[in-house]
């Protein structure tokens, strides 16, 4: 069920275009806002508030490496992975970040702290080895800086 | 349309009277960045603490002030003081401590904490500092050397190097009123004067009146009030990183308030929306647009005029112009840091391009992955709507137009036209066959106009310092400049904004400072996952369009990434079309099965398993791919691969041959791993 705040905000958007379709990843992503990600039972509830059939927005949903179709922790750390971070440590900064919360990319602490993802580039390159968690950036990593960024998110 | 003008003077005057009841002239202004990869390195708790001290201190002549990224990146977080009448002081990397020993020996004391001053600018700011214009046009006036009578001037007068610093800086923006290779530009800071010199006499003149007598000299004002470099200049002129660029589409980063509307008026903002407007003629703007020669640059390099003229000439009521701030291409960030630092020259720009092919609407579709920009831009719709820049019958004029913001999803593949619009029609992202363009069929099945972000900011430029001014920057085909982020094993990494047709050492050694740690330089990607590698011996290839394409890569959106000796080509091949792989919409099969064979191959090679075969079958497979791919992504793909072929195949048959990495990159290569496996 979507929850009566949800709903509004997705009529805003509808509100916008002259057909209901053009809202499809917005709605998605409205869902993510509130719940953090987007269950099956979501994609069939945007689809029915849509008018759209659930395979529709499925196919949206899927096509979007932002839209999270699986629960994820209560921070997403988005590690790029561009060129200019590749050649400037982002493998080292991989392995050990993957060492000190236990998890591979893809993959969520079993605290339900972090979800780490990939990500193809933050756009900070100057700043390489960079990573995102929720919508901080942090630049010039080093394994020894990892620690206190962590601390900071709970 | 008088009406316009008038509308515009009015908003002009509020806004002038809003600036100077601020009330920061007089005061001491410490000016701290704020943007993504400021705020990344720490500005602030810089800002907060730099607050902190103003309070406790007591005084109200102080103010703090944020701009954007100026695009020094490597030094941030950068701090600017500016006391009056002195020369304004940058500091790099500067924390806690920083702070407070800037606030109280400087702001407060009135000395420059030289050790802390940004670049190699690392001693006490002269009293006066001297900068000649160098650019193309001044420039040809060298012969004259009126830089090295003006020092020989200041030896005879007594005058101490300390007191005055003679710089030779790039083009300030004066040249259209000037006439070739006969006169001379000098910017005198702090007193921010601009002396256009002809003769002898002239620097004689400056030298005992202005620089010994203390007077300004009237009679070699230049007439012109603002060149659109000036200001630039005045605050960062000092800085080589910063002097031998020549800021167009970034003429406000870094200067400006990105967050106040009425900052950006005072800046020449919507002057060249208010002409347009008062105009009111479609066709000169398209035609100023053309001659311009501003070409797109989100990559492909389309003649933006022709485009506009195409969507003018649409058929049908209702159409679309959208501005592509997808910006996914791994290596660059350009856009992001106009979008934060100066969302208004984008906007207007795109107003221009509506009014210019008759759209009411917009889209400016925006990746997710960048909030604060987001947040930006949203701020500055919000200021525009309020103060009639925006909606129905802007600065009445008659013409109605709004625009909506779009957020990607992560999908790199949404940058490219056709796929934009399905993802903002709501689909999957995913490319279509061309023709029809979208100037024919594009949003909903009507003519739509996209541009990319950088070339949005150029449109108040040609308008205002016309096309003339703005196609004589720049080479034959390819009007004005193009902001690169230098990004990699370079000394200065950053946004470097440079004339098209500078040379990659200009940008690299020139700006950069060269290889950082010393290391030998190998190779220059420019463009991305679509571009090439093109290796060190061709450094002095020049940047446009059609320059990069026959060296075998590509301008492509800006990217540009400095490779040492410890960098494989073969493994960054292997990356880049790992990428392409990756991001690869599946939707036609040689470039999604075509990418993921030559993926397999570059692993075998790169594990010590390749033979000389793979080597023919990734050309192969890459020549196919780049024929028979749907749309831009499949068929640049193979670029990497096949440029680093053509100039490291060397490279390339070590790893065959000899199962032996040069730059001891490749892991399962590594003295001592295990010795590969025979197929
Ligand atoms: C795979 C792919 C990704 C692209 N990504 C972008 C992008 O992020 N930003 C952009 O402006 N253009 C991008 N383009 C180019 C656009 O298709 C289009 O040419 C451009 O936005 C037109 O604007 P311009 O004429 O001002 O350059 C991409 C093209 C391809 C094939
Ligand atoms: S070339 Fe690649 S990205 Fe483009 S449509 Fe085909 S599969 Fe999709």
């Amino acid at each position: 069920m979507l929850s009566e705040e949800e709903r509004k905000e997705i009529e805003a958007e509808c509100a916008l275009y002259e057909h209901r379709r053009p809202a499809t990843s917005e709605a998605l992503k409205i869902v993510q806002r509130h719940r953090g990600w987007v269950s099956d039972e979501a994609v069939k509830d945007v689809a029915e508030i849509l008018g759209a059939s659930a395979d529709e927005v499925e196919s949206v949903a899927t096509f979007y490496t932002l839209i999270f179709r699986q629960k994820v922790g209560r921070h997403v750390i988005l590690i790029c992975d561009s060129v200019s971070c590749y050649i400037m440590g982002y493998e080292t900064l991989k392995e050990h970040l993957g060492r000190v919360l236990g998890i591979e990319l893809g993959q969520t602490t079993s605290d339900g702290r972090f979800t780490l993802l990939p990500n193809a580039c933050l756009g900070v390159c100057e700043q390489a080895p960079a990573m995102m968690i929720d919508e901080d950036v942090h630049g010039h990593l080093t394994p020894e800086k990892i620690p206190d960024i962590l601390s900071r998110y709970a | 349309m008088p009406v316009v003008m008038d509308a515009y003077q009015k908003l002009l005057e509020q806004a002038r009277q809003a600036v100077a009841e601020k009330g920061e002239s007089g005061k001491a202004v410490i000016q701290v960045g704020s943007a993504t990869c400021e705020n990344a390195a720490g500005a602030r708790e810089v800002l907060q603490e730099f607050r902190k001290h103003i309070a406790a201190s007591g005084r109200s002549d102080i103010a703090v002030r944020q701009t954007g990224c100026t695009g020094r990146c490597s030094r941030e977080p950068i701090v600017n003081v500016m006391l009056p009448g002195r020369l304004p002081v940058k500091y790099d990397r500067v924390d806690r401590d920083a702070v407070h020993e800037i606030f109280t020996k400087h702001v407060m004391g009135g000395e420059p904490v030289a050790e802390r001053i940004l670049d190699a600018h690392r001693h006490a700011p002269p009293r006066i500092e001297a900068m000649f214009c160098a650019g193309i046009r001044c420039g040809r006036a060298q012969h004259l050397d009126f830089a090295g009578l003006f020092r020989q001037l200041l030896a005879e007068a007594g005058v101490q190097g300390e007191a005055v610093n003679v710089i030779e800086a790039n083009c300030f923006g004066l040249c259209r009123t000037q006439e070739m290779g006969n006169a001379t530009h000098l910017l005198l800071r702090p007193s921010n004067v601009i002396y256009r010199i002809t003769c002898e006499a002239d620097v004689r003149d400056i030298v005992n009146v202005h620089i010994k007598g203390g007077k300004v000299v009237e009679r070699l004002l230049t007439t012109e009030n603002a060149p659109i470099g000036k200001r630039f200049f005045q605050l960062y002129g000092d800085v080589p990183f910063f002097n031998r660029q020549s800021r167009i589409a970034l003429r406000n980063s870094g200067i400006i308030d990105p967050e106040s509307i009425l900052e950006y008026l005072t800046y020449s903002g919507f002057e060249a929306m208010a002409m347009v407007l008062d105009r009111n003629d479609r066709q000169w703007v398209i035609d100023e647009v053309t001659r311009s020669k501003l070409r797109g640059r989100g990559g492909a390099g389309y003649p933006t005029g022709s485009k506009w003229k195409l969507g003018a000439n649409a058929a049908g009521p209702v159409k679309y112009i959208i501005c592509n701030a997808d910006e996914g291409d791994p290596g660059a960030y350009m856009d992001r840091s106009m979008l934060e630092g100066d969302p208004f020259s984008v906007l207007e720009g795109m107003v221009i391009g509506a009014f210019a092919i008759g759209a009411s609407r917009g889209f400016l579709y925006i990746r997710a992955e960048y909030p604060m920009a987001i947040k930006r831009i949203e701020l500055a719709i919000t200021q525009m709507r309020k103060y009639g820049l925006l909606g129905e019958n802007i600065l009445g004029s008659g013409f109605s137009f709004d625009l909506e913001i779009r957020l990607g999803a992560g999908a790199f593949v949404c940058g490219e036209e056709t796929a934009l619009i399905n993802s903002i029609e709501g689909n999957r992202g995913q490319p279509e066959i061309r023709p029809p363009y979208p100037t024919d069929a594009g949003l909903w099945g009507k003519p739509t106009v996209i541009n990319n972000v950088e070339t949005f900011a150029n449109v108040p430029v040609v308008i205002i310092y016309g096309a003339e001014w703005f196609s004589s920057i720049g080479t034959e085909k390819s009007g004005g400049t193009k902001v690169f982020s230098l990004t990699g094993k370079v000394a200065h990494t950053g946004l470097v904004e440079v004339p098209m047709g500078t040379t990659l050492r200009e940008v690299v050694f020139g700006i950069g400072g060269g290889v950082s740690g010393g290391k030998a330089l190998k190779a220059v990607q420019t463009g991305g996952p679509a571009g090439g590698v093109l290796p060190a011996e061709w450094i002095d290839t020049i940047v446009d369009f059609d320059t990069l394409m026959k060296a075998g890569s590509i301008m492509g959106s800006g990217g540009m990434i400095v490779m040492d000796e410890d960098d494989c080509m073969v493994d960054i091949a292997r990356f880049y079309m790992t990428f392409s792989q990756d991001e690869s919409c599946g939707k036609c099969t040689p470039c999604r099965e075509g990418c993921t064979r030559m993926v397999e191959i570059l692993d075998r090679i790169t594990t010590g398993l390749g033979t000389m075969e793979d080597l023919g079958k990734l050309e192969r497979l890459g020549k196919m791919i780049k024929k028979a791919s749907l749309c831009g992504l499949g068929r640049a793909a193979p670029n990497p691969v096949l440029s680093t072929l053509l100039h490291f195949r060397k490279e390339y048959e070590a790893h065959v041959l000899e199962k032996r990495c040069p730059s001891n990159r490749c892991k399962a290569l590594a003295k001592g791993a295990a010795a590969p496996a025979a197929h």
